[in-house]
Order: structure tokens, then sequence, then C-alpha cells
């Protein structure tokens, strides 16, 4: 940061190439954060905590049936903005959002919306595995029971299956499917998260860093599974690992301190950042 | 798509967004339901407090006031010292109810008959002479003059003043009957009667008469009681905790402690009677009746409080203050009573307060080891025939005067009181010294 | 008192022993210049000498004051003429000693005084001051000597501290098995009686008898006047009246607890969570007397109203009042348990569209139901072992009935009514309240235990 500043403060009264420079500086976002097909429209999202501002008018479209990665540092404010996508900082004591977050248009943070349906719609898988405390059969059917999905015992049955299946995990489970969630290893308790989150027919799916509990094996399954969803979700997923961002997404949205630095097709953002801060984090300098 | 075909096979296919809408007005109806029966019964439990409160207050502030009469007594010398020697022995044996009679009977000439004079004279508190007695010892130059005395009334004068009585009940199902009614009439007219602060209450032992009974005897009981069962509980406590949080090697015999002690909490308290009665009574020959057992019995009950609070406040002291004493040499010992004690002693204290607390409203054990007895006097140490102020409430409130449920809900607001200082100073010196590491 | 002077004496000896111990070691050292000579800091010699004074005085004093009633008595006993003694139950000798005891301290006796009983309490009197006199000396002596030895011993090189140390040590040991103690007393004395009284009365007629009379074995020696023991009446009375606690207590302590970690705005909480829980510090007597004097009144008008027959002492406002009393229990226990269900399980339900009070019926519930049937066990078992409210607003009569509106008694009631009248040391009404104790004792500690692995269980799952 002090090495930021520094430059900044010798490019006063710029050239030309000063203002590449100060492009590579500046807190503004680099790149072209719009999707052509976007379903999730955000603009300006400022979120504080009390009086600690999180989020610094952030600005990210997530397309139809593209995998968005947000990466950066610890603390970048990553996790706030994807928790903003489906009003899970409500739970949140303190926490407040401005700015416009729009699902196919509608203002998400409308007085008038209730996030219950909207939770429906943008289902979230977490950092870490929190299947609850219930049959493999019961957290599949949890979502689609509260909300009156199926109609009766056989429909269900099927949606379990069709959401396990889809999450990869049908083979594994369909012995034991009135065995606890928690019995289950880690890779495929995250993946019982995922078939959860499914089973509700959600039309963007959250990831909160899925992977970093998880084992490489574990972590290389879900990966293809995000891959495969892909074709009918859109996704947006945080992660720790610049690896995964570049396997699992097509574009990536680097965060720094609460700002969002630079966006753009993962290849590009991972071949040739634009921004020094984005350059500094892929070249490992830190993080 | 994902968001369509979540039905079966066989049914149109549809958005599972619409059937989530669909369903939103029957689950907000529930979800309302739940939230109502979840403040219902948080209302419920305030209003629990409220009603316990109110029910206790509203039965028993008038005991705190206490109907006096005002008449003019006449010390006649010929009854009081017919001698006229003024030797104390006998102005202490003197009957001073006769003075106070013959008053009554000269204020009321038209009460002749034998039955009605009884009932005249009954107005007055059988304790009333007492009170007089002692303002003659005091002074026996009162002897021979006329002097208006404010004297004691009885508890049914007493009642019907404080509109414990109605006066429109009919007669047969009144303890004040009508003539009395006039009588205490007449009095109020002559302003020769009102009522004062209840000094009884506070200053006398108990008695079979409600205007007489007071909770000095219990309060004194109660303070022996508790004052022992500190001074034997606290150290005890403390040293227990400070070996089995800081010293006990962790084996089966240290976890059968563990395991007994957090047993030993939720034990009856009644069964602690059982003990006190077969062991410290059957077999140590304690004197029952006593605040000596009875602080042997609630410092048995209190210990696992003040041991599973003393250890919490070990626990919350951070190594690394034990650390840094052993490392300049100080030995395991002069660890714990230097540096560690001090740290975690706001925290034992807390748990002793409410282990005091807890041993001060405790009333089921001490009801087998005979603080049941009635006492009348105060006692004045810790092998005196005593009783302590919750058993005082338990048998007061077994007596049918509507003077005493007045004054047990009074001895409630006492023993209330105390609990809450007790509370308050327990919460005072936590928040003052409660640290976080 | 003797033992209270005798005490500040010790004390006082104590004190001096210190000062004496710890002057020694500085002298021994060669004066305060040389103090670093010392083994210990000179503080710790003066303990040590303090500790040799007054440990075994102490020691010896509690002994003599434990032995000497007894004692005492069995001389006396021994001594009394034979005549008075001879073809007497011990139970007739034993009422004759506590008239010699009373006779001599002064109290009411129940026989009328003959010349050999006077005599009796005059040796009574006579003994117990020689015993007195005697414990002083031999206790003062005791601290004395401890004295002498332990200056006798000091001498720089001794290791003092270390002595101190293991000394405080083995107190502090001896403090730590006290509780254990407790439990072996609870156990022995009930144990022990309980078995006299079986071998009166089968345990059978005791557990599975329905007819309970105690209050006719007025005398020992009454013919046939054996009481009826069946408990059946008792443990059904209790059983209801715990029952009717719990389905006052359970629910609004649950919901209660719910609304307030989870719906209440902290404010809210604030005020009602600590004004609920005095609920929990208001003593069981004034509980008591709100059953008997509003309550219990209510409930038989409201009957009454209603053209229902409610007795005065109806389990049912026993039960009620109980509940009260158990609320803030119930619902600080769900609390705990509740806020330790992790913030992932809220999360991950939210994050499926749950409403908040699905959340909580179908995720948080069941994760902290095993500590809530732990809270709501341990709550069960406080119920049963409740006294006041029962004795003072529940009956005596041992009704074997379904109806709440009925009076029943419970164990607890019959505990404190066979041991507060006047009573017998060795009737089997007097031994009836120690088996009840017993069954009371094991029924609560099984619960207790239970309950208690069922709850640390359940923190170990989510820590």
């Amino acid at each position: 940061m002090s090495t930021t500043i520094d430059v900044m403060g010798k490019t006063t009264g710029a050239t030309s190439s000063a203002e590449l420079a100060e492009q590579r500086h500046s807190r503004a976002t680099v790149g072209d954060f719009t999707s052509p097909d976007a379903r999730m429209v955000c603009r300006d999202v400022d979120v504080w905590y009390g009086s600690k501002q999180a989020i610094k008018g952030v600005s990210l479209d997530i397309g139809k049936h593209e995998v968005v990665s947000m990466i950066g540092p610890s603390g970048c404010g990553k996790s706030t903005f994807l928790r903003c996508l489906n009003r899970m900082n409500d739970t949140i004591e303190g926490c407040r959002v401005a700015g416009s977050i729009r699902l196919d248009g509608q203002e998400i943070y409308d007085k008038g919306l209730d996030p219950v349906p909207l939770r429906a719609r943008v289902g979230m898988v977490f950092q870490k595995p929190n299947p609850f405390p219930k049959s493999i059969y019961e957290n599949v059917a949890y979502g689609p029971r509260i909300h009156g999905l199926t109609n009766n015992k056989a429909e269900l049955d099927e949606l379990v299956e069709t959401s396990l299946t889809r999450a990869g995990l049908w083979n594994e489970v369909k012995d034991r499917l009135d065995q606890p969630g928690t019995g289950l290893s880690g890779g495929q308790q995250q993946r019982l998260c995922i078939a959860r989150t499914i089973a509700v027919s959600p039309e963007v799916i959250l990831m909160d860093e899925p992977c970093s509990a998880l084992d490489p094996i574990a972590t290389a399954i879900v990966e293809e599974l995000i891959d495969e969803l892909r074709a009918n979700y859109s996704i947006a997923i945080v992660t720790h690992s610049m690896q995964q961002a570049a396997r699992v997404s097509q574009r990536t949205a680097y965060f720094h301190l609460g700002d969002l630095i630079e966006v753009g097709e993962t290849n590009r953002i991972f071949t040739s950042p634009q921004h020094k801060l984005t350059e500094d984090y892929i070249t490992g300098r830190f993080g | 798509m994902s968001n369509e075909a979540v039905s079966g096979p066989g049914a149109p296919p549809r958005r599972a967004i619409d059937v989530v809408n669909a369903s939103l007005k029957r689950r907000y109806a529930k979800e309302r339901r739940f939230r109502f029966m979840g403040a219902t019964a948080v209302g419920l439990g305030l209003a629990f407090v409220v009603l316990l409160f109110a029910d206790i207050i509203g039965k028993g502030y008038t005991a705190f006031q206490q109907t006096y009469v005002r008449l003019p007594v006449t010390l006649t010398e010929d009854i009081l010292d017919p001698a006229g020697t003024r030797d104390p022995q006998t102005l202490a044996m003197a009957n001073y109810m006769a003075p106070i009679r013959k008053t009554l009977r000269e204020m009321y000439p038209e009460v002749t008959a034998r039955r009605d004079l009884r009932r005249l004279y009954s107005m007055i508190s059988v304790g009333a002479p007492q009170l007089v007695r002692e303002r003659v010892m005091a002074d026996p130059g009162l002897i021979g003059t006329t002097q208006e005395l404010w004297l004691l009334a009885d508890d049914d004068i007493d009642m019907l003043m404080k509109g414990h009585i109605d006066r429109d009940a009919p007669e047969g199902d009144r303890r004040v009957k009508d003539d009395m009614l006039l009588w205490v009439d007449r009095l109020l007219g002559q302003d020769r009667i009102e009522k004062r602060f209840n000094t009884i209450f506070f200053t006398h032992g108990t008695s079979r008469e409600p205007e007489l009974a007071g909770i000095a005897g219990a309060l004194m009981g109660s303070f022996y009681t508790l004052a022992l069962a500190l001074v034997l509980s606290f150290p005890i406590g403390v040293g227990a905790a400070i070996y089995l949080e800081e010293f006990a090697p962790k084996n089966r015999w240290t976890d059968l402690i563990e395991v007994n002690i957090n047993n030993l909490a939720a034990v009856p308290s009644i069964v602690f009677g059982l003990l006190g009665l077969a062991v410290f009574i059957g077999f140590f020959g304690v004197p029952r009746s006593t605040p000596l057992v009875a602080a042997l019995v609630l410092t048995l009950m209190t210990l696992p409080t003040i041991i599973i609070a003393s250890r919490a406040a070990l626990k919350s002291v951070p190594p690394s203050i034990r650390e840094a004493a052993l490392g300049v040499g100080a030995s395991p010992l002069q660890t714990q009573f230097h540096h560690v004690l001090p740290l975690a002693m706001p925290g034992m204290l807390t748990g002793t307060i409410i282990g005091m607390a807890q041993a001060l409203g405790e009333t089921a054990p001490l009801l087998m080891i005979g603080m049941i007895a009635f006492i009348v006097d105060v006692p004045g140490g810790f092998t005196d025939p005593s009783t302590v102020l919750p058993v005082q409430i338990f048998l007061w409130a077994d007596s049918p005067e509507r003077g005493f449920v007045e004054r047990t809900s009074a001895a409630i607001m006492v023993l209330l009181g105390f609990l809450f200082l007790m509370n308050l100073a327990a919460v005072l010196l936590r928040r003052r010294f409660e640290r976080r590491w | 008192m003797y033992a209270w002077t005798l005490i500040l004496l010790l004390l006082a000896l104590m004190a001096l022993a210190y000062h004496f111990g710890r002057r020694r070691a500085v002298a021994g050292a060669g004066g305060v210049a040389q103090i670093k000579t010392l083994h210990s800091l000179p503080a710790y010699y003066g303990l040590y000498a303090a500790l040799w004074a007054g440990i075994p005085a102490v020691l010896l004093m509690g002994l003599w004051i434990g032995a000497q009633d007894q004692i005492i008595t069995s001389l006396v006993t021994a001594s009394l003429p034979t005549e008075l003694v001879e073809g007497q139950s011990a139970g007739r000798v034993g009422l004759l000693v506590n008239d010699i005891k009373n006779l001599a301290t002064g109290n009411i006796v129940s026989t009328s005084v003959t010349p050999e009983i006077q005599a009796a309490a005059d040796q009574y009197l006579r003994l117990e001051r020689l015993s007195d006199r005697a414990m002083w000396l031999a206790v003062l002596a005791l601290a004395v000597g401890g004295m002498a030895f332990a200056w006798r011993r000091t001498e720089p090189r001794m290791r003092a501290r270390n002595r101190v140390e293991s000394i405080v040590m083995v107190i502090m040991i001896v403090f730590s098995s006290i509780a254990i103690m407790t439990t072996l007393g609870i156990v022995l004395s009930v144990l022990f009686e309980s078995l006299l009284f079986f071998q009166r009365v089968s345990p059978l007629e005791f557990f599975f008898g329905v007819d309970w009379s105690p209050q006719i074995a007025l005398r020992a020696d009454q013919v046939g006047a054996s009481g009826a023991f069946g408990a059946v009446p008792l443990f059904s009375g209790t059983l209801m009246v715990s029952v009717i606690a719990m389905l006052v207590a359970v629910p609004i302590g649950l919901m209660s607890a719910i609304y307030l970690s989870e719906y209440a705005p902290r404010n809210v909480r604030a005020v009602a969570k600590p004004v609920i829980e005095v609920l929990a510090g208001i003593p069981t007597v004034v509980y008591g007397f709100f059953a008997a004097l509003t309550v219990a009144p209510l409930v038989r008008d409201l009957g009454a109203a209603i053209g229902l027959e409610v007795a005065s002492e109806s389990a049912l406002a026993a039960g009620m009042v109980m509940g009260i009393m158990i609320i803030p229990f119930v619902s600080s226990l769900s609390d705990d348990v509740i806020n330790a269900v992790p913030q992932s399980m809220r999360d991950g339900s939210y994050a499926l569209g749950a409403t908040q009070s699905e959340t909580i019926r179908r995720v948080i519930v069941p994760a902290a139901l095993p500590g809530i049937v732990g809270g709501i066990l341990l709550a069960v078992s406080r119920a049963i072992g409740e006294t006041m409210i029962v004795v003072m607003a529940a009956g005596l009569a041992a009704n074997l009935t379904a109806n709440p509106l009925d009076s029943v008694t419970t164990v607890t009631v019959q505990i404190v009514t066979l041991l507060t009248g006047d009573q017998e040391f060795d009737s089997a009404k007097t031994l009836a309240a120690f088996a009840l104790g017993l069954t009371l004792f094991l029924v609560t500690l099984t619960l207790n235990v239970i309950a208690l692995s069922i709850v640390r269980k359940y923190r170990e799952q989510y820590e």
C-alpha cells in the first residue's frame, strides 16, 4: 500500500504515460463489469458494518450461464458483496447496504421485497459445509418441503434424487439416505449442501469459498460440479485460490479493501492484468 | 431450465418461484402465529413476575403500620406499687393491664355486662401492658400521674383500621362485632386511634399474637447462620476449586469428584436436611434448632455452587499469567495465591454471594433440623435455639389470623429485599471487575 | 459458649507462633542482613510454626467435641439405676436420656423429675464440665506443643516454604473431597435408616402398596400398629404435580427462550431476560405462600364458577405455581443450548429461503433438541424434589387419583410431615421418611446423571 501512495505522489502533473500509470493505480474499476446477458445487475453498491465501510461503490453483473469468480486478499469484501446478492447480510446486525442490486430487473433491496422468495431464487453455498443435523434425505427435502414445491412423497423422492444426482452425490449416498448428513465426509457434505441448494430450483447460486474446507480430491470433484451446473444456473463464486478461479470461471473480479479493482475475462485477468494491484496479487506479491 | 419442471412427470411445467410465491401467504401466517406464541410466552413470564410481586406487596405493605390507641391512663399507685417503695422488682411484676382496663371502663361507662367488658378489654393488645411497664420502669415518677399513652391495639382492631375487615359484612361473619365498631368509631371521632410505623415488627421475636410478632429473632437467626455458612463455605469452596482446577491430576478420581459436584448441585435440598438430621444431629450430636447445625447443612448445600463458580473464575484467568509467574521462579502455590487468585477473586465472590443468597432463601432442609420450633427470644449466638427468616415465613403462613397474612407478606418483602441487595452486589461486582482477556 | 473462646485463644496462639517462628528463623540466619542464607522467606517459617500450633489442636478439638456427647451419654446411661433401665426398650431408654439432657440444660422435661433422674442430670452436667475443662487443657497443650516442635525444627536450611505448601496442598485436597464425603454422607445416612425401615416394612409393600397412613403408628409398642406404608399414592401425587408443573414451564420457558434469543430486539431481551430470571431467585417458601393463599383459592373459586368441585389444596394450584418457578430454569437452559447452535445452521436455512419460524422449528430446535431434553430432565428432577410449594399448597391426604382438581400428597411433603412432628427416632414412621428420602435421592440422581451427560455430549458436539 505505501508504495502505491508513493508512486501516486510522484505522478502529479501527469504526462500520457503517467495517465496510464494513474489508471494502473486508481480505485475506479478497470475493465468491463457488465454482461451482455445479465441476470443480476449491481450498481454502486456500498456496504457498511456500523460506521465501517466494507464495500465501496462496486458495480458488477452476473450473466446467465456463466461463473463469475471473485478473488482478492482476506478482508477485501468479496464475501460481504456475495452475501448482499441474496440479502444474507440482513441477519448481521448493523449492516447497511446502499446502491442498486437487481435480479431480472427487480430491485432486491426494495422496501417491499421479501427476502424469503428472493433466497429461493438466489441460493447460497457456504465456506464450511453446514448440513443440518438431519438425515441426508431430509437435508435435501428441507427446501422443497418448506416451499411446498412437491405435491406428494413420490415427487419429493424424485426431486431429492435429481438434486443429489446433479450434485454428483447420488451414487455415493443412495443406500443410506436415512443416515445423518453430518456423518458424511467434508467433500460429500459440501456436495450435499449444493444438492440442498439446487433442490429449490434457484436461478442464481452463490458460493462462498465452497472448497476452502476440502481436500484436493474433494475440491476437484466440486469444481467439476460447478462447471456442469453452469449450464442451468448463474453462479458467483468467492474463492481464495486463483487457480480455482482460473479453472472454473469465465469472468473474474478482483476486490481490494472494499473496492472492485478489476473485472474481465478470466483468461485476460490472469494473463495480462491491467491494474497494478491485480498484477501484484496475481503474481503473488501479497495476498 | 432449472426454474421449471419441479413437479411430477405428468403435471404441466411450472416455475418454482411461482410455487414459492403462492405458498408465502400461508407461511407468513404461520410465522406470525409462531411469533405471537413466543411473545405470549414472554408476556406470561413477565406477567407472573408482576403478579407475584403485586400480590405480595399488596398483601403486605400494610404490615409496616400498626394501629395504636391513645388512652389517658392513670397510673394509680394503689394498683402498681401499693407499698410505695418504687422497688424495681415490684414495678416489674406489677399489673399494668388493670389501669388500662380502668380507663376503658371510664371511657365506655355504658358497657357493663361481663362478656361485653371482656370484648372491650380485648381491643387493646395483651402486649400493651409490657410497653407501659417499660416506660414506668424507666421513669418511676410517672406513678400517680395520668398519662396520655399510645397503646398497641389488638390485631382485630388493626385489621379493621386497615380495611381488611369489611364493615358491611353480616355481623355473624365478622370478627369485629357491631358494638366494637361503635367503640372504634368513637375513638376515631376523638382522634384517639391511628396507624403508626410498626417498630415492633423489626424489634421483636415471633409471637402468637400477630400485633406482637416481629422478625428480629428470625433475622438474627438468619444472620448467624449465614455468617457461619460463609466462613465455612468460602475457604472450603475456593480451596477445593483451586485444587481441582489447577493441581488435580486428570484421573478417574478427579472425574468422579467433578461429576459428583455437578450432581450435588442438583440434589433436592430436602435431602441435605435428611443428611443434617442423620449425620450432624444424630451422629455428631450438634444441638438441633441452632444456627450452627443450619450453617453446616447450608455449607454443604452451597459448596457446589461456590466451587463451580470459582472454577469458572479460575478458568477465565489466561495461562499467560501463570506462565509469567512461574517464569520468574514463583512456586506453583505462590503463583496461585499471588497472581491467579487475585484475578479470579471477583468471580469467586460473585459465586459465593449467589450461593449465600440461595442459602438465605432455603427452607426445606432447615425444617428437618428443627429450625421450625416456636422460638420467641432473639438468638444471641451460634448455639442458641433460633429460626431463620424463610422458616418464619413458613410458620406464619400457616397461621389462620388475617394479621399474620399481612406480616408473612411483609416478612417476604424483607427477605426479597435482602436477596435483591445480595444479587445487586453480585452484579455490581461482576460489572466492576469483569475483565476481557 | 466455651468453644468460641477456645478458638479465639487458638488463633492468638497461632499468631504468637508465627511471630516466634519468624524471629527464630531470622535470628538463626544471623540477623536481618543475612536473610538470604535462609532457604525460604522468613514469613514461611512463621507460617510453618503457626500451622503446627493450630492444625493438631483444631483436629483434637473437633474430635473431642464430636465424641464428647456420646461418651458422656453412655457413661450417664451406664450409671443409671438398673430398675430404670432394665427390661426397657432401646427407644424408652433413649427418651429417658433425652429427659436427663433436657433437665441438665434447663429445658422442658416430658416426665416428672424423680431424684434418680435429677441425680443423673447432675452427673451429666458434672461430666460435661469436666470434659470441657479437660478439652481446654488438652487443646492448649497440644497447640503449645506443636509450637515448640516447630520452634525446634526451625533452622535456616529447613525447607519451610515446601513444607507449608505441602500442608496447604493437603488441606485443599481435603476440602475438595468434602463434596465426595457429602454424597457419601447422604447415601450412608439415608441408606442406613432405610435398611432399618425395610426390616420392618417389606420393600414390596413400600414400592407397590397403594395405602399410605403412617400416622397410625403412634407408639412403637402399640400392638399391630405398624401403619400402612404403601408409597404408590405418594409417587403418583409427585408425578401429577410434576407433570402439571412441566406443562406450564416447558411451553412458556421454551417459547420465551426462543422468542428472546431469535426475535426480540436487543433492548427487549436486555430487560425481559433478567426480569424472567428474577423468578429463579425467589425463595420457594414465597412460591408456597403465593400458591396457598392466592392461586389455590383462585383455582377453587374459578372451578366453583364453572361448576367443578376443586379441593382447596388442589394438585393443580401447587403444580401451576411450581411450573412458574421452573420457567426461568427451562428458559435459561434452552437459551444456552439455542445459542450454542452454530450460526451456519441458521445461514444454511435462510439461504434456502426459509422463514424465521421455519428455521427455528425445523432446524434450530431439532439441532438443540438433546440439550433441551437434558434441560427439561433437570427441570423434572427439580420439580420432583421441590418441597416448600407442595408442603404449603398440596395436601396431606394420600389420595390415589388422576384428577388434578383433587388434593394429592407428594414424597417431599410426607418427608417433612413425618420428620417435623413429635418424633421418636427409630419408629417406623421416622424411618419411612428416610426410605422416601432414599427413593427421592436415587430418582433425582438418575435424572441428573442422564441429563448432565446429555447436555455435556451436546456441548461437545458443537465445540
